[in-house]
């Protein structure tokens, strides 16, 4: 009897684990057709096991919907990857980068100023997005209690069934499809985007509503303190940007911005706001956002690439690794694989 | 105990009271039932059966009553 | 500390572990402290009130005991020398002493929970009746929050304190074993109301560590969180979006009531399966408070059915008492004179009755809907009782329909599950004339059937197609399985299976993980009944 109760409950707890496994890869949101924005973390790993990188940038959407890591290669011969994702904020950011230091040190990292604005944990979709991605380390763990929300728990992010699991009436197709195996969605980080809806002019006239407050939060702040402390710890400069919008939904006010050109210059560190370089890169809202003037599309994205490209080699020294045999077969491919996808995208709008 | 069965029937008239012993388990008296029967007997026999003595084993059969009854009358 | 929390879930892994690990003798301190921390992660506040509870009834048992011990001592001791009569008058005149005693304890104790639960509703009426009156003034209410389980356990100490008056139960000596009987954590949320002379030897016996015991809870708890987190939570969106939406009646309160049925059901008998698996792993097997109480045929057959330990609480400390007391019988020997046997014989019963009911709608909580609801059950069992001669004639008439078997018997259990979960909109609602309405509107509205056939129902609701096809399938295994817990639980069953047993269990995880309501996007991790 003893020994019937063992053996069987030994035998159903190694079925339990294996089908909750099983209903775990099938539950997870696949971020494949619907928000591929959540797949943009874990995509890394793959890329930074591939080749290095010199120039990292870290964000939120206005990373990577912004540069086109394959006509960095193709124009300057810049070896460099997005590490942004969807609402991404100031420690997450610190966190992936501490969490990218632990495969490679990038020579330059560029950091989107836009999340500064955020002092407090903001939502729990965007939560998962951008952490669920990452491989278990002390940086994932310090990113989850740095930016769980107050309904979350830790336990959900070590077995993501606890969140996902009501998802099991909604199951589609994709789920069983790329249940054990995603293909890739980004191009080194770079989400492409191809459809065009102009700026209406009547939009480009409103300006955002007055705030109460404009300083920025000091939480915000802090992580922009220690992203800058991580980078001269590992000798790495940091680049503030801005990326180019156009739009009074998210309005980049110039009371924040005074405040960066501050902090810029306290610290000795670069700050491009390419809203006022609109013209200069070229961009016409008319042509090159898909959303009204939030994003860019992919053809905003390379003229601000190529655009900042220059920068980056001229302003900051980024070496040009055409030369590096290695590199330029990974990059090749890479290169192949982001014009593939774009006529491909051309082709289905 | 004949008369206290002439109370019983008058309650319930289809149950065999000599034979029965699950009264209260079988939900056959209810709580209302039990009060109908004490009230009868602090009339009849002048025997008044206090609360603390409401326990199924006391109400379970006839029999059982009738003891409970020439307990307390003692 | 809710049960589902994984708090817990540790909290009863490490109090189990440490339990068989200690020496019998105190073992029993394992419970207390686990007791206290789970009082106390309740909230500190929270523990003065309890210990005064514990404190009073216990110094008042204590004496109670003494003074019987010692009255009886004096009568062994002066048997020769008292008279038949003199005995009498001394056994009654202690009897007396001990009963003030107890009167006190009780009216100290009633009043913590009374002004606890019933300050606020209280007052807010003198408010209602003062501004009915046109008079300018009114009473400040305080905002007072209610101590964890407050109405368990002051009906535990209390029937335990009646108990040791009444000489059903010993007194307990120390202090702690008494503070353990009262606080014992898995009855703090939603009971059972154990009395103590069942409960209280199990607590202190050191039970050893029995491989039934520990299969049995294992399989009762997953059982519990299978019937609350997987069926009551899922169906309880549908009677919140009923429930807070607007214009949803006629076919929407028929909704209601046989979902509401579902969540009560699941939440509360499977909260209360927790408990017992949660005691079993201890060895300690609580006496049971539901025995399949929707398959009852009628009101008075479902109370004895549902909620058994409550029932039993009023029916022995308060219905009976009040029913055989001196004045009860002046009252019905009055009635008896003036307007027949009859009825002069049933008006004090029901009298009796209908207080009860009042009282039991008053302690489930403060508010006319509970007052009304306890009322109306009073009123259906009396209804009931004075159709009983109808019913028999009826009976005898069509002597093949058999109340406990065939389709009469469905019919009968039906029709009873039906009247009690209108009855326990009461609930929902909170509010009385707005049940009645929504009730009343299932006679009249039937345009609103039709969202039942053109889905509108689905979106309506929140609840999806795919959840309805699983509560119908959960619901049919709970029914199948209590269906064959008629001699022995499922849980002991079980228990002598240990493959079936295994693979149960294994099902029931993965089930609950799966299927059950929790996490994000699910804010109900609180008991129902624990408002109460």
């Amino acid at each position: 009897m003893k020994k019937r109760l063992i053996i069987s409950s030994a035998i159903c707890l190694a079925v339990l684990i294996v089908s909750l496994y099983f209903a775990q890869a099938l539950l997870v949101p696949k971020y494949v057709s619907v928000s591929p924005e959540g797949a943009l973390t874990a995509e890394y790993y793959a890329a930074a096991d591939e080749t290095s990188h010199d120039v990292l940038f870290i964000g939120d959407c206005e990373v990577y919907e912004s540069f086109v890591p394959a006509v960095l290669w193709e124009k300057y011969g810049i070896s460099s990857y997005v590490r942004g994702s969807a609402q991404q904020l100031v420690w997450h950011s610190y966190y992936l980068l501490e969490d990218a230091l632990r495969y490679e040190t990038p020579k330059a990292v560029v950091f989107n100023v836009l999340a500064l604005k955020y002092g407090q944990p903001q939502s729990e979709a965007y939560n998962r997005m951008t952490i669920d991605g990452m491989e278990w380390s002390q940086s994932k763990v310090d990113a989850i209690i740095a930016s769980k929300t107050e309904d979350e728990s830790f336990l959900s992010y070590v077995f993501p069934l606890l969140r996902f699991h009501s998802r099991w009436d909604e199951l589609t197709g994709e789920d069983l499809e790329y249940m054990l195996d995603r293909p890739e969605v980004s191009d080194s980080g770079y989400l492409i985007q191809t459809d065009v809806r102009a700026a209406e002019p009547d939009d480009l006239a409103i300006e955002g509503s007055p705030l109460a407050d404009y300083t920025l939060p000091k939480e915000s702040m802090a992580y922009l303190d220690k992203i800058k402390k991580l980078c001269d710890d590992n000798g790495i400069e940091l680049i503030l940007i801005k990326a180019p919008t156009n739009s009074w939904r998210y309005w980049w006010y110039d009371e924040w911005d005074a405040q960066i050109v501050d902090y810029a210059g306290k610290n000795g560190l670069a700050y491009y706001n390419f809203i006022d370089e609109v013209e200069d890169i070229g961009i016409d809202w008319s042509q090159d956002t898909y959303d009204g003037g939030v994003h860019l599309n992919v053809y905003g994205a390379m003229k601000l690439t190529e655009y900042f490209g220059k920068t980056l080699r001229d302003a900051h020294g980024i070496p040009d690794r055409h030369e590096d045999t290695n590199m330029s077969a990974v990059w090749s491919g890479r290169v192949e694989s982001f014009y593939s996808k774009l006529t491909d995208n051309i082709r289905e709008d | 105990m004949e008369q206290l069965i002439e109370i019983l029937k008058e309650l319930h008239d289809d149950v065999d009271y000599n034979e029965c012993e699950t009264l209260v388990e079988d939900g056959i008296l209810n709580s209302l039932d039990i009060v109908a029967i004490i009230t009868e007997i602090d009339d009849r026999f002048d025997v008044r059966i206090p609360a603390e003595e409401i326990l199924p084993e006391n109400f379970n059969s006839a029999k059982a009553l009738w003891e409970l009854i020439e307990r307390l009358d003692d | 500390m809710s049960y589902t929390t994984w708090s817990f879930v540790a909290l009863i892994f490490a109090a189990v572990l440490l339990y068989y690990l200690l020496p019998k003798r105190i073992r029993w301190t394992v419970l207390l402290c686990a007791s206290v921390i789970f009082y106390a992660a309740g909230g500190g506040w929270y523990l003065p009130f309890i210990a005064a509870t514990v404190i009073t009834t216990h110094i008042a048992a204590r004496a109670i005991s003494k003074m019987a011990s010692r009255a009886e001592e004096y009568i062994s001791l002066h048997r020769e020398d008292m008279s038949k009569e003199e005995r009498k008058a001394y056994k009654a005149k202690e009897k007396g002493r001990r009963c003030a005693v107890l009167v006190a304890v009780l009216v100290l104790n009633f009043g913590i929970l009374a002004v606890m639960k019933y300050t606020g509703f209280t007052l807010n009426a003198v408010n209602g009746l003062l501004s009915a009156f046109g008079r300018g003034v009114t009473v400040p209410v305080p905002d007072l929050l209610l101590p964890l389980g407050i109405s368990f356990y002051t009906f535990r100490a209390t029937g335990y304190i009646i108990d040791v008056y009444r000489g059903k139960t010993e007194a307990e000596k120390n202090i702690f074993r008494y503070a353990l009987f009262v606080s014992f954590f898995p009855l703090v949320l939603q009971g059972p109301i154990s009395r103590h002379s069942k409960l209280a030897p199990q607590l202190f016996e050191g039970n050893s560590l029995r491989r039934e015991n520990i299969t049995a809870g294992i399989f009762r708890i997953l059982w519990g969180y299978f019937k609350k987190v997987a069926i009551a939570d899922t169906a309880l969106v549908g009677v919140r979006a009923v429930i807070s939406g607007e214009g949803f009646t006629g076919m929407y309160a028929l909704y209601l009531i046989i979902m509401y049925s579902v969540v009560i059901y699941g939440d509360f008998t499977g909260g209360i399966d927790i408990t017992m698996g949660v005691a079993r792993l201890f060895g300690i097997r609580l006496e049971e408070n539901f025995k399949r109480p929707f398959s009852s045929r009628s009101t008075q057959e479902y109370w004895n059915r549902w909620h058994i330990t409550m029932g039993s609480w009023f029916t022995d400390y308060l219905f009976y008492p009040m029913s055989v007391s001196k004045p009860m019988g002046r009252l019905t020997k009055r009635c008896r004179t003036r307007l027949g046997k009859g009825i002069g014989m049933r008006l004090p019963v029901y009298l009796a009755t209908l207080i009860t009911w009042y009282l039991t709608g008053l302690w489930h909580g403060a508010g006319w809907n509970f007052i009304v609801w306890g009322l109306i059950n009073g009123v259906i069992i009396l209804v009931s009782r004075e159709l009983e001669p109808l019913y028999a004639k009826f009976h005898k008439k069509f002597p093949s329909l058999d109340t406990q078997k065939g389709a009469y018997g469905v019919f009968c259990a039906v029709r009873t599950f039906l009247l009690m979960g209108s009855v326990r909109i009461l609930d929902c609602y909170g509010d009385v004339p707005r049940t009645f309405a929504s009730f009343g509107s299932i006679f009249y509205r039937f345009d609103t059937w039709k969202d039942l056939f053109n889905g509108s129902i689905i979106t309506n609701l929140g609840v999806g197609v795919w959840q309805y096809v699983f509560l119908a399938a959960a619901t049919l295994v709970v029914f199948f399985v209590t269906r064959r817990e008629r001699d022995e639980l499922a849980c002991d069953k079980l228990s002598r299976k240990p493959v079936l047993w295994a693979v149960a269990c294994t099902a029931l995880i993965f089930v609950i993980v799966i299927f059950g309501s929790y996490g994000i996007g699910f804010d109900s991790n609180q008991f129902i009944y624990n408002q109460f």
